[in-house]
């Protein structure tokens, strides 16, 4: 695992320097976060295309609004909440024929229900090259339905808390934690496909 | 007594340790004597490790460079 080196660097002094006008302050800020933001672009849209565009129109806001940033919450929340407004709008233009919503999620229950339990192998980091991994765990977000998948990216890979994930998405605590709950255990279900012991493995340890 | 459906309802706040002491308690008492919940707690737990430690994809260099072009000249606009 590839801990980030970002982690705990205090970035005030430079969110304050490129408000203060210094272009190469804010260069910086989106050199640590345009991964990040590229990424999430790409989980939310689906779409190449639209990821780039989002991409661009968030720094671009985050540069013209960057006077509106208050420092009361972490710069990249309010950037990731930009981004994931951008996106959600693609999101709706593109797919308004398929009358896809964000909000409306028909709560059948069926969908916590576990199918598939065994227990996992070695490290799948170890049995799958990175690119196998990658492939794998991308398809399997992109199986979730568009209202999981923003919630689990936005508190599972970007590590937004609960309070963060529904502000920015605009649902409740509530509302964050069931979904989050169904998409862990979708993902859960699908990544067991790839990553179970099998069967002759097991014997292998006995 | 829990059963494996108050189990699943509790996971999210379980896995990520904002449970009072005494849920836990409870919970953990489930998984001692229920393998599958063990197993569903266990690769869960793992699902959300293996997506934690992905680090995102290079930005390609033609997208950066659309990217730096189009800041340079919102930049530019700003300044004048």
């Amino acid at each position: 695992m590839i801990v980030s080196s970002q982690a705990g660097i205090d970035e005030t002094p430079l969110v304050a320097r490129a408000r203060e006008g210094d272009a190469r302050a804010f260069g910086e800020l989106v050199q640590q976060y345009e991964g990040k933001i590229f990424r999430l672009a790409q989980h939310v849209t689906q779409n190449r295309e639209d990821a780039e565009d989002v991409l661009q129109e968030t720094f671009m806001k985050a540069y013209e609004h960057l006077d509106q940033f208050q420092g009361n919450s972490k710069f990249y929340t309010w950037i990731v909440r930009i981004a994931v407004n951008q996106a959600l709008m693609k999101l709706r233009r593109r797919k308004t024929d398929r009358s896809v919503s964000l909000d409306e999620t028909i709560d059948t229950g069926e969908d916590t229900v576990v199918r598939e339990i065994a227990a996992w192998g070695e490290d799948p980091e170890q049995r799958f090259s990175r690119e196998e991994l990658g492939g794998i765990l991308d398809s399997a977000i992109q199986s979730l339905e568009p209202s999981y998948r923003s919630v689990f990216v936005l508190r599972d890979i970007d590590e937004l808390s609960t309070e963060e994930t529904a502000d920015v998405l605009g649902l409740s605590v509530p509302a964050v934690k069931s979904r989050l709950l169904r998409a862990r255990l979708q993902l859960r279900e699908k990544l067991t496909r790839f990553f179970k012991r099998k069967g002759d493995d097991a014997f292998a340890y006995m | 007594m829990l059963t494996c459906k108050d189990f699943l309802n509790e996971l999210t706040d379980y896995l990520d340790e904002c449970i009072d002491p005494e849920t836990r308690v409870k919970l953990e008492r489930h998984i001692t004597e229920c393998p599958n919940c063990w197993v569903i707690a266990d690769t869960t737990k793992k699902t959300i490790q293996i997506y934690k430690g992905m680090d995102p994809y290079p930005i390609p260099p033609d997208v950066e460079t659309r990217l730096m072009k189009a800041l340079e000249k919102k930049m530019a606009e700003k300044r004048t």
